[in-house]
């Protein structure tokens, strides 16, 4: 590629990639120069630190309204498998987890058909009633739209309910792909991308810090891939309340889209992880969330441009519904290792990214 | 530094040990995988993936060697000692050719028990029933081995396996080829110079050989540049080595036991490997040591085969590393990441392209 030259110069000046030049460098077929470029643009801003974070996944419900042919964690109501933690149990979760040193709960789970709002925020008094130390990030914007419907409250008078009740943050999940057609094709039932960005924006504006995903691999374009980053690099340049773009592989087992449609991964996800810290420039986080990509291919995109690696997890469900091969969790000393072997210092953060001081 | 040296790869200059340890030491693996990727360029133009439709037959686990680092190995008298019987190895042979395989990987354990006529006779037969099966197999350890139980020069050893129908010798047993490390997860196993010594016989010979590296283990990034120098200089020396195939120690139900190498160690050791050793063809990605998407990756750090889809593998799976791929699944994923996949021989002559 004669052009990457000056594409590497420009970006090591300063300047934002365009949607076009975005795609080149999908196209380009020179994995470790666009990563050898976004290591470089990644440690200008983090250093050779790289974060992760004590965690546990509480999936409240995997009874969901939806059925998006790419989810293979759903169920019908009354459906075999079918399942809606107590308050009891979720409480017994965050305890557990706490008292294992976790710092941050990350609690999604379905559209469920009758669960009355209120019991969303006794979900979350719940967390936080087993230690008001644990940070709750929780609800996708998916789920936030569902719950202003069935409250018959504003996106915003909802947020601050929520947030009364302990929500301290919104993970990134449902936004999976921008684009249609492939939205409708992939999640018909599912909020638009445009109802999803405006979730986040009346988020971000009532302080509420989230990050925002892609699900690839399935069958999108390319340009399907940096128009969907594109629309996230201008809302965070008016909000500023992104913390991390994470890139979700998408598992073909257990769902409606056939293995024939997915595609492998590993280079694609890598360079995936190059292009984004590349043209996010706003982003000050990309996360190589082990759960899909595979610890080994996740360790690898820590030298292309990723600095987190997300963290303990402890109960991953949905992934492994759809066939994910890594473990269900992963125990902090590993994390510090793949860190290490990677050439890169671990550093543990909390769910804002503050460094966390262990004894 | 690090800049300095990738400039003088680049323009085709050679590095001496102490640049490769640095490089190895020092560098971004993004940077390695670019130099890396370059040379692979400049050798394979074509971009062009092989791999080979192969299977490997175990025709025994007794083994006097017991290396530490293996979870394969049997004592003779042990209850799930075995040694294939002749029948049970033809119709392994048989389903391999029924499926359209061309590669036979023959390999087990240091019998105390198996001379060169054993071997002799085997091969023989499988020459007369199969005959457009190429038979890459017996490693330098075992080849040594023979050489000893049977009273002969490995000069004779080499002739009489090849006139009965051995076709290439591959590289296992290889490890690294430091005494040093070799003593510490393999004492009982031939030291680097007899490795050597085989290979330069088969050589000399004209049969094809490969290289490979189990790293890993117990070595130090120095002693990784010594293996991969004294291949290049066992290579520019008259060597007919075709590829190199490094592959990481997999720890499970071993002795020496320890951890698994992560992606990145495995991406900069091929990578170097690359760099270094200019002076061979091919160099092999291990999907079955390292998984579907840590193979298609290392692609883009200098390997540009993908080695075969082994219809049968028993070693690394008995270490607790078990990965299994259909032709149709590698030709997948070569496509994948934009590159033409093939079909080759154990001689890297393409068959077919996908």
């Amino acid at each position: 590629m004669t052009d990457f030259e000056a594409i590497a110069a420009g970006v090591l000046a300063g300047e934002r990639l365009s949607e076009a030049v975005a795609v080149t460098l999908f196209e380009s077929g020179r994995l470790a120069e666009v990563g050898e470029l976004a290591a470089l643009v990644n440690e200008r801003r983090n250093g050779r630190r790289v974060f992760f974070n004590v965690n546990r996944h509480i999936n409240y419900t995997n009874i969901c309204l939806n059925r998006c042919r790419f989810c293979a964690f759903r169920r019908d109501p009354g459906g075999p498998g079918a399942y809606l933690l107590s308050p009891g149990e979720i409480r017994a979760a965050a305890a557990e987890a706490f008292s294992q040193g976790a710092t941050e709960i990350h609690m999604v789970g379905g559209l469920h058909p009758d669960l009355p709002f209120k019991a969303y925020l006794e979900m979350l008094g719940a967390v936080k009633s087993a230690s008001p130390a644990l940070h709750l990030k929780a609800f996708t914007a998916v789920e936030i739209d569902h719950l202003s419907r069935i409250s018959g409250l504003t996106i915003r008078e909802t947020l601050l309910k929520l947030r009364e009740a302990g929500l301290d943050s919104l993970p990134g999940g449902g936004a999976e792909i921008f684009a249609e057609p492939v939205r409708t094709e992939l999640c018909a039932d599912k909020i638009s991308g445009k109802r999803w960005l405006e979730v986040m924006e009346e988020a971000h504006s009532c302080g509420l810090r989230s990050n925002a995903t892609m699900l690839f691999g399935h069958m999108e374009s390319l340009s399907d891939r940096v128009a969907h980053m594109a629309l996230l690099r201008e809302l965070q340049d008016r909000t500023g309340g992104f913390q991390a773009f994470v890139p979700l592989r998408f598992q073909p087992g257990n769902t409606a889209i056939g293995p024939d449609e997915a595609r492998c991964g590993g280079a694609d996800d890598l360079m995936t992880i190059a292009v984004s810290r590349l043209f996010l420039d706003n982003f000050p986080h990309i996360k190589a969330y082990w759960v899909l990509m595979g610890e080994g291919i996740a360790q690898v995109a820590l030298n292309f441009g990723a600095d987190d690696l997300d963290g303990t997890v402890v109960d991953e469900r949905i992934g492994h519904e759809a066939g994910a091969d890594s473990p269900r969790g992963m125990p902090r000393g590993e994390i510090v290792r793949l860190i290490r072997k990677a050439g890169r210092e671990p550093v543990e953060r909390d769910s804002l990214y503050r460094e966390v001081q262990r004894s | 530094m690090i800049d300095a040296i990738c400039k003088t790869i680049e323009a085709g200059g050679g590095l001496d040990r102490s640049d490769a340890l640095r490089l190895f030491l020092e560098a971004e693996l993004a940077t390695l995988g670019r130099v890396a990727d370059g040379i692979r360029r400049r050798l394979h133009p074509d971009n062009v993936v092989t791999f080979v439709v192969d299977r490997n037959v175990n025709y025994t686990n007794v083994c006097i060697s017991r290396c530490r680092f293996c979870a394969f190995y049997r004592d003779e008298a042990a209850p799930d000692a075995y040694l294939l019987d002749k029948a049970e190895i033809y119709r392994k042979i048989r389903e391999l050719e029924d499926q359209g395989g061309t590669q036979l990987l023959m390999q087990g354990g240091l019998h105390p028990r198996l001379r060169i006529e054993y071997f002799e006779e085997l091969f023989r037969e499988i020459r007369r029933r199969f005959p457009g099966i190429w038979l890459h197999s017996l490693s330098p350890t075992e080849i040594s081995h023979i050489a000893g139980l049977s009273g002969l020069t490995l000069e004779d050893t080499v002739r009489r396996l090849r006139e009965a129908g051995l076709d290439s010798i591959p590289g296992g047993g290889a490890e690294i080829l430091v005494d040093r490390v070799r003593r510490e997860v393999s004492p009982d196993k031939i030291g680097w110079e007899e490795w050597a010594a085989v290979m330069r016989e088969a050589a000399r010979q004209g049969m094809p050989t490969t290289a490979t590296m189990m790293f890993g283990g117990r070595e130090r990034p120095e002693e990784i540049v010594e293996h991969l120098f004294r291949v290049r200089e066992l290579q520019a020396d008259g060597g007919s080595f075709t590829a190199f195939i490094p592959w990481s120690y997999q720890p499970g139900n071993t002795e020496l036991g320890g951890d698994r190498a992560t992606g990145a160690e495995y991406l900069r050791i091929v990578a170097l490997a690359r760099i270094v050793l200019d002076n061979i063809r091919n160099v092999q990605a291990s999907w079955v040591t390292q998984g579907a998407r840590l193979a298609q990756t290392a692609l883009f750090f200098g390997a540009n085969d993908l080695g075969g889809t082994m219809l049968e593998e028993n070693v690394v799976a008995a270490a607790g590393c078990s990965f299994r791929m259909e032709r149709e699944e590698m030709a997948a994923l070569i496509r994948e990441a934009g590159f033409r996949p093939a079909r080759r021989t154990t001689g890297y002559e393409i068959l077919e392209f996908w």
